[in-house]
């Protein structure tokens, strides 16, 4: 990698990560250093907040402000940072268990917010971290290890969610397509107010596993089979059972620290 | 010159917190604390800062660790069930270091419990409520011109160690209104250790333990904050050694820092008397009117002794104070929580009652002398 790139990683010591082989969280941390790099982000000016879980660990090798939070909790601590420090790029990153299950309601509060800060899902399917138990996102009728006869519940639609919620952008890629992959973490940083990143991801070490789906290099394939770009889409409708990628869903709306300061401005103009 | 107001022990709260230079309040609505964030919803904007009310207690509590984590002093207010769900917050608050403001305007439980009725029944949750070993600071008003005073107190503590710091009040001193005089300014603790440039700055380092200026996010010190247990660097480990580190730091916080609670941690009368009066917040105000009651009748004195600081309880200091009752009465709107602690301070011949009432009605002066007749 270039010096250029390197610089937005701890290289003092860090390495190496704590990450399985052949899980997809490696591909996403060095998409989002190249997209860092690609938007000449001082490293001063970036702030990385995770909660718990695999994905939760990615802030612990970037060089820059890193806030490693309960679990959850990223995106009230991040939320607290960015209204602190507006000036700053505040990225959160998290899992699907971390985001979507313990820290639902925050993630939901934040969109309808429209606070600006740019959320990565790192979509695995279960609860990596913990060896492999079911999560909100984990596919109905498959397996987990608390879901050892198959998943009774429906998995939630990332998407739909983030577009009721009032985030001003959703996007999907996967760890198959990195140059796509930074091309969404770019376009999901520079978006102002609440900017959504699903990231398809593989957990070979439990969901590949236990699925039998295989190792990284077979979910990987298993991704790129199922995708499809929407650039390519005839249809509005999205197909079933297709891992639909790219921006999904853009809006404009007023972000929230603007509609504050609007606001009290207002106010405090009539009271003089 | 100070301003000659008539407030609710909310609203001196509010006022202090602003005047020591809080900027962010994120809470969510609950009696009896809720005119807190009222205040602060509208005169936080005027001092350039900004209030918050979130999705719920969890979130509050993690947006105001995140604001400090970025530079900017922060606060929330509560009462027993949003209390409950900061606890893993405020754990989170202590094992990183981050100060923080917790107020929590009591009222009876557990669970819903009793809005609006006041209650006492905090008094060990504040203390233990997290999960693991931690420092714990725990301040306690009686008046509302005290709730001014104890917040900056709490805020310039919760600066000068690192760590957060739990205002404890009660539905009455919550709502009470009294006069007082409002101070222009207030004093505002800043620390006199400079920190070290980036390349030598340890954000746990042992020179930052407390009474240090901390990095925050933003200043290009590229910081690591994490609720694992971690080296002076911020990073996790599970080296033994470094983990007896963290934790006897995190210990020696109040340890090595006994001089900041002397002198205004409790306050007393009448101490040699037959029988000494224990009591904190509201309570403290039916225990005066008894002594002058008591001593109108009975023409002897009272002893009285009535705590601002809950924790750290001065075990030390109290055993040194309390030779030569006969007997000692705490009184307390709960089942006998700081009475545990009181037993354990003074000597064992020297009995301990209780008054305690836990009805959502406020301990009366009678029943104070019901057990002194």
């Amino acid at each position: 990698m270039k010096p250029e790139v390197l610089k937005y990683l701890r290289l003092d010591g860090r390495f190496p990560h704590i990450l399985c082989p052949g899980c997809g969280i490696g591909t996403i941390m060095k998409q989002m250093v190249f997209a860092f790099s690609d938007l000449e982000l001082a490293n001063e000016n970036i702030c990385v907040v995770s909660g718990i879980g695999c994905s939760s660990r990615v802030p612990g090798y970037l060089d820059c402000d890193t806030f490693h939070t309960l679990h959850g909790r990223a995106i009230p601590a991040a939320t607290g940072v960015k209204l602190a420090r507006p000036e700053m790029a505040v990225i959160v990153i998290g899992g699907d268990g971390d985001i979507l299950a313990i820290g639902l309601s925050h993630f939901i509060h934040a969109a309808r917010r429209n606070i600006d800060l740019t959320c990565i899902i790192v979509n695995n399917f279960n609860y990596g971290m913990t060896g492999g138990q079911v999560s909100p996102t984990t596919p109905q009728g498959s397996l987990a290890l608390t879901t050892p006869y198959k998943n009774p519940e429906r998995e939630f639609d990332i998407f739909e969610i983030s577009k009721a919620a009032g985030a001003v952008l959703f996007a999907r890629s996967t760890t198959y397509h990195p140059m796509h992959l930074r091309s969404m973490i770019k376009k999901a940083i520079r978006k102002k107010g609440f900017s959504v990143l699903e990231v398809i991801s593989q957990c070979p070490t439990f969901f590949g596993r236990i699925n039998r789906i295989g190792d990284g290099v077979k979910m990987l394939e298993y991704f790129k089979e199922r995708t499809v770009d929407i650039r390519t889409l005839k249809e509005d409708k999205f197909p079933e059972g297709k891992i639909v990628i790219g921006v999904l869903y853009e809006t404009e709306a007023k972000e929230f620290l603007e509609s504050y300061k609007e606001a009290v401005e207002s106010e405090l103009c009539g009271l003089r | 010159m100070g301003e000659r107001r008539l407030l609710s022990g909310n609203e001196a709260c509010a006022i202090a917190a602003i005047k020591a230079g809080v900027r962010f309040f994120a809470g969510y609505p609950i009696t009896p604390s809720t005119e807190i964030a009222e205040f602060m919803a509208r005169e936080l904007p005027k001092h350039g800062g900004i209030f918050l009310q979130m999705e719920d207690e969890i979130a509050a509590i993690n947006a105001i660790i995140g604001a400090r984590a970025a530079g900017v002093k922060s606060l929330t207010a509560t009462s027993g069930p949003g209390f409950s769900l900061m606890q893993e917050g405020i754990g989170y608050a202590c094992m990183t270091e981050i100060p923080t403001i917790i107020v929590n305007v009591q009222r009876g439980g557990p669970a819903t419990g009793l809005p609006t009725k006041p209650a006492q029944g905090d008094v060990m949750q504040a203390r233990w409520g997290t999960h693991g070993d931690h420092p714990t600071v725990v301040l306690y008003p009686e008046t509302v011109e005290e709730c001014f005073h104890l917040t900056v107190k709490a805020i310039n503590l919760s600066e000068y160690l690192r760590v957060p710091v739990i205002l404890l009040m009660d539905e009455i001193v919550g709502h009470m209104r009294e006069v007082m005089e409002v101070p222009e300014t207030c004093e505002v603790y800043s620390p006199r250790k400079r920190k070290k440039p980036r390349e030598e700055y340890f954000h746990y380092g042992d020179e930052t333990n407390y009474d240090s200026e901390f990095a925050s996010f933003g200043e290009g010190y590229r910081i690591h904050i994490s609720g694992l247990t971690h080296r002076p660097d911020g990073f996790p480990t599970n080296d033994p050694k470094i983990i007896a580190w963290k934790m006897d730091r995190l210990k020696r916080k109040i340890d090595e820092n006994g001089d900041l609670f002397i002198g205004w941690d409790y306050e007393f009368s009448d101490i040699g008397s037959e029988v000494c009066l224990i009591s904190y917040g509201s309570t403290a105000r039916a225990v005066r009117e008894a002594k002058s009651i008591y001593e109108r009748e009975r023409g002897k004195s009272l002893g009285f002794l009535r705590f601002r600081l809950l924790w750290p309880f001065s075990y030390e200091r109290l055993k040194a104070l309390l030779r030569s009752p006969l007997k000692v009465v705490v009184c307390e709107m709960n089942q006998g929580q700081l009475r545990g602690e009181v037993e354990r301070a003074i000597p064992p011949d020297i009995p301990v009652i209780g008054v305690n009432k836990v009805d959502g009605e406020m301990i009366t002066p009678e029943e104070i002398l019901e057990v002194l007749w």
